[in-house]
């Protein structure tokens, strides 16, 4: 059943150091940007949280930077705008494929990428791609900046290692070495959730991430090393029943994830295999 | 004005794509919903359910200040605590036993929504061990059994006996506007309900037996409806009963709208069935024999359930004969939410199972799909299952034929030839328009039409529920009476002002109840002469024509024996689905579906073909994609979030054609069309997956099943 909104508590932060201070002083609060989860959540009356701050209009956090070395994905942006940037397009096309089969338009205008990173759901469709990327997150809070690797940001299910009153302010991706790859696949053509998720990165070295398939994103260092290192399709599949192992539940099944997720890693390889020819 | 009514030849309307009647007020807002509509000191109805599928209640305790609250249990109904409808075993409200989950045990009001929602009700109960699987039940509402000629003496002249079985799945309606209905009581003691409807008098009957009043205390109003697929026949009857229990005992007007969440968990689905085939063939593809047995699960109450089971063991051989037919069907009690209406009634469960055991037959033969349906389709004189000598409109070959020629079946077959992971597959099918058996005589229906003096006034109980009732009628009316399309008004289905024309189902509206306002306006035309309607009303005084339903001469059925005819007509239908799937995710495409179906005449050929598209995309949806995940007798899905129905980019190109073989007893030749197109096209997908490598057998054909199919069958 709905929420009841009368016993919700929510305050506006129109600065940067303004939402900060609200953190510092209320750390309950649960920030609110595109709210395309928070809603959903509140009209199945699925969230417990009560109280919230607003930072959709903190434009300090939005909007796609480059130097010689790293991309800069501040946390407001939302999928449209990586969607039109010629910088993503340029240098993490990966995440241009991804933001487009996220939801509907409705959905890509106000989800933001920092949502979909704090939100910790295993079936974030952009998480594959910052784990094979190594990304960076910008943690911001009163007391100071720090830098946290993606790939040691989750603690569990939907569980982060922000502290309170800290702040996902933006993404830092080093621009990705080889040749990138990425599928979803969802429960239909089009406003879906993702049922298994796969980035790739083949370049001197091979890296490889799901979603979908275990309580946080993950890494799949073992087929990693086999492919790394020379292995043959069949070892990595072999290997990549190690790295993962997927669930049942609503949308799919355990057998099934299995199955595609070692389908998509054959068709990742055979499609970023140079031509012989 | 007076030349609306002169040159009688200029005005043609049936054939023709008119403007809907409520087509601008729907595309500009103004179009009033149930929850468009407030009245003065309204309040907002909650419904408390169980949350376990079977046990009793122990104790009830509101943690919340009750202070502003209506609250009301069983003991607040006046007349029976039941849903009347066919068998009386549903309560209103639970009064200690539960019997499924999501059942209605109290009921809340309050003035503001919020204030409901915040409301904590705790239901402390006993639980049982339910009963989840209808091959484990022991209860039945209904059994019924078709029999013809001798199975065992057509097995033994069988060169093969071939045998399936075939599994389909809950499927909910997903119509746009969710249930919702407002009470409205009178000091004098009577209500009025105003909601989201497809059958008026439905409401009106449960509202009369729950409230112990005489049927001059109860109105039932149509509110513009957003769809109802059957999804809105028995349940709002529920709501109804709900809200006329707050209204009476607030006193003031009490509306309850259901939320996506809520509708999806406690209205009712499609019943779930399990198809056994039995099937001896020559081996030149002739049916010899065919024992079909159907199970379906009826959920946790009768409600309509003895009906469904009845069109769908009559549709069970799908569009063929053969000699000798037994056809054994059963629904079961299960601790699950009831099931009930929706768009097929029964009928897409067993054709599904048919056309795709037809397909395995014609494999286990090595006979093309193609020849099997021309040998054994029906053909006009061909004597069905129950008995029922087929009439000249019998059209299996011509829209088979059809089908084939639209899709360029043999062609695309070739250009595949052995290309893995692409299919062509066909479904032909059959479906009786309105009701079954002896049904239409119990049901008498009704149809007024009132000379006004700018035309006339259709009178019905039919609802427009975005099919294009209002229209169609009209141009039916106008038609007849050789005047303007515009001429022709169509009242609100208010049972205050309509006579009982039956409910809104079965295929039933334009050629059962088109036929009764075409005899209506016959008689009209007659009396009338060269007066327009003006001058007839000055000379004769109003005028207000009556016509009930009265029997094709012909038809006869012994319910007791399901023997006879079970059906006026029959329309029939063919689809060619041409699919590929994806061997990394076991997606599929469906590229294109071709839909041919002999309606009879298409009253208003865009409406019959928005009918054709929009049933042909919830029946790929049923093929491929709906999913009710059930757990502990509970739907865990309850959102359009998981519950994965089609997108447009889901929707593949569909090619609607129309054959109009004439139905004497119809409106212009009409028979029915709504929900045919639900029929087929299930198995025309299964079926192509089946020519492109995948053995399915259930459905929906998911990527999990279909991946079990290819990883880990054999």
């Amino acid at each position: 059943m709905k929420t009841a909104l009368g016993n919700l508590d929510f305050a506006d932060a129109t600065t940067l150091s303004e939402a900060l201070t609200l953190l510092a002083s209320e750390p309950d609060r649960v920030p609110l940007a595109g709210c395309t989860d928070v809603y959903v959540g509140l009209n199945f009356g699925h969230i417990e949280k009560k109280r919230f701050v607003n930072i959709w209009s903190l434009s300090e956090l939005r909007g796609i930077s480059e130097n010689a070395d790293f991309l800069r994905i501040g946390a407001l942006t939302t999928y449209t705008e990586m969607i039109e940037s010629p910088i993503i397009a340029k240098f993490l096309p990966m995440m241009r494929d991804c933001a487009r089969l996220i939801g509907g338009c409705q959905v890509q205008n106000r989800g933001t990428v920092g949502g979909n990173i704090a939100n910790g759901s295993p079936a974030g469709d952009t998480l594959p791609i910052l784990a094979v990327a190594e990304a960076m997150i910008i943690a911001q809070s009163l007391s100071g900046t720090r830098k946290i690797p993606f790939l040691s940001f989750y603690a569990g299910y939907r569980k982060t290692v922000l502290l309170p009153g800290e702040l996902i302010v933006a993404i830092e991706i080093p621009k990705p070495p080889g040749a990138q790859w990425f599928r979803k696949v969802g429960t239909r053509a089009a406003n879906a959730i993702s049922k298994v998720v796969i980035a790739g990165l083949r370049g001197e070295t091979v890296r490889l991430a799901f979603g979908s398939v275990g309580p946080t994103v993950i890494r799949a260092r073992r087929t990693e090393a086999v492919l790394s290192s020379g292995g043959t399709i069949a070892q990595a599949r072999d290997a990549l029943a190690h790295d993962i192992h997927p669930i049942d539940d609503l949308r799919s099944t355990s057998r099934y994830r299995m199955q595609v997720a070692e389908n998509l890693l054959s068709a990742f390889w055979d499609s970023t295999t140079p031509n012989q020819s | 004005m007076v030349e609306n009514f002169r040159n009688q030849d200029r005005y043609e309307s049936v054939g023709r794509n008119v403007d809907r009647k409520e087509g601008m007020s729907k595309v500009t807002g103004q179009a009033k919903y149930v929850d468009d509509l407030n009245f003065e000191g309204m309040i907002y109805g909650r419904t408390i359910r169980s949350e376990i599928p079977r046990g009793k209640i122990k104790a009830i305790h509101l943690e919340f200040d009750t202070e502003g609250f209506t609250i009301v249990d069983y003991r607040d109904i006046p007349g029976k605590n039941l849903i009347a409808l066919i068998q009386d075993d549903q309560p209103c409200l639970v009064e200690s036993e539960i019997n499924h989950a999501d059942e209605p045990i109290l009921l809340l009001a309050h003035p503001e929504k919020e204030k409901l929602l915040e409301a904590k009700v705790r239901i402390e109960t006993i639980s049982e061990i339910p009963v989840l699987d209808p091959l484990q039940s022991g209860k039945i509402f209904k059994e019924i059994l078709i029999s013809k000629g001798d199975i065992e003496a057509g097995f033994g002249l069988a060169d093969r006996i071939v045998e399936g079985e075939y599994r389909t799945g809950h499927q909910e309606h997903v119509y746009i506007e969710p249930n919702g209905m407002i009470a409205v009581p009178t000091p004098d003691g009577a209500i009025t309900v105003y909601g989201s409807l497809q059958c008026p008098y439905y409401v009106h009957g449960a509202l009369m037996v729950l409230l112990g009043v005489p049927e001059t205390k109860v109105r039932v109003v149509q509110t513009e409806t957003g769809g109802g697929f059957g999804g809105k026949e028995d349940y709002p009857s529920i709501i109804a009963c709900h809200a006329a229990l707050l209204a009476l005992k607030s006193g003031r007007p009490t509306k309850i709208v259901y939320d996506r969440v809520e509708d999806m968990q406690a209205t009712t689905r499609r019943h779930p069935a399990i198809v056994r085939h039995r099937t001896g063939v020559a081996a030149d593809g002739t049916l010899l024999s065919m024992d079909v047995e159907v199970i379906m699960d009826g959920g946790a109450y009768c409600t309509l359930s003895p009906v469904v089971l009845s069109r769908g063991v009559i549709h069970a051989t799908g569009p063929y004969r053969c000699d000798n037919v037994r056809i054994r069907g059963r629904v079961v009690h299960t601790n699950t939410p009831p099931n009930g209406a929706f768009r097929g009634f029964g009928a897409p469960q067993t054709l599904f199972a048919s056309e795709v055991h037809l397909d395995r037959i014609a494999h286990t033969l090595g006979l093309d799909p193609i020849e099997i349906r021309e040998k054994n389709a029906f053909r006009p004189g061909d004597v069905t299952a129950t008995g029922q000598v087929l009439p000249e409109d019998t059209s299996a070959l011509q829209v088979l034929r059809e089908a084939l020629k639209k899709s360029d079946y043999y062609n695309i077959r070739k250009k595949i030839g052995t290309q893995a992971k692409r299919g062509v597959g066909v479904a032909l099918y059959w479906h009786g328009s309105g009701f079954t058996g002896a049904g239409e005589v119990k049901l008498a229906s009704k149809a007024t039409l009132e000379l006004l003096p700018s035309g006339a006034k259709v009178r019905v109980a039919s609802t427009e529920i975005g099919q294009g009732t209002r229209t169609m009628l009209a141009q039916i009316v106008a038609q007849t009476l050789g005047w303007s399309y515009d001429s022709i008004e169509v009242s609100p289905a208010d049972t205050a002002v309509v006579p009982d024309s039956g409910p809104t189902v079965a295929s039933r509206t334009c050629m059962i109840v088109g036929r009764l306002l075409q005899r209506c306006a016959e008689e009209m035309r007659f009396r009338i002469g060269n007066l327009t309607p003006k001058q007839y009303l000055e000379k004769h005084g109003p005028l207000e024509i009556t016509k009930v339903y009265e029997k094709p001469p012909a038809i006869q059925w012994d319910d007791e024996h399901y023997r006879g005819d079970a059906y006026g007509t029959y329309g029939w239908g063919c689809n060619v689905v041409d699919l590929e799937w994806d061997a990394v995710t076991y997606e599929v495409k469906v590229k294109k579906v071709i839909a041919v179906f002999d309606i009879g005449k298409a009253i208003h050929p865009i409406f019959a073909a928005g009918q054709i598209e929009g049933g042909t995309a919830q029946a790929i949806g049923y093929a491929l994609h709906e999913e009710v995940v059930m757990r502990n007798g509970r739907v865990a899905n309850p959102q359009l979030t998981n519950y994965i129905i089609p997108t447009t980019m889901d929707t593949p190109p569909i090619e609607a054609v129309i054959v109009e073989n004439s139905y004497r007893f119809g409106p212009f030749g009409a028979k029915g069309v709504g929900e045919m197109p639900m029929d087929g096209p299930a198995a025309a997908i299964v079926n192509a997956l089946f020519a492109a490598g995948v053995d399915v057998r259930e459905i929906p054909a998911t990527p999990e099943r279909i991946m079990e199919a290819v990883c880990y069958s054999r």
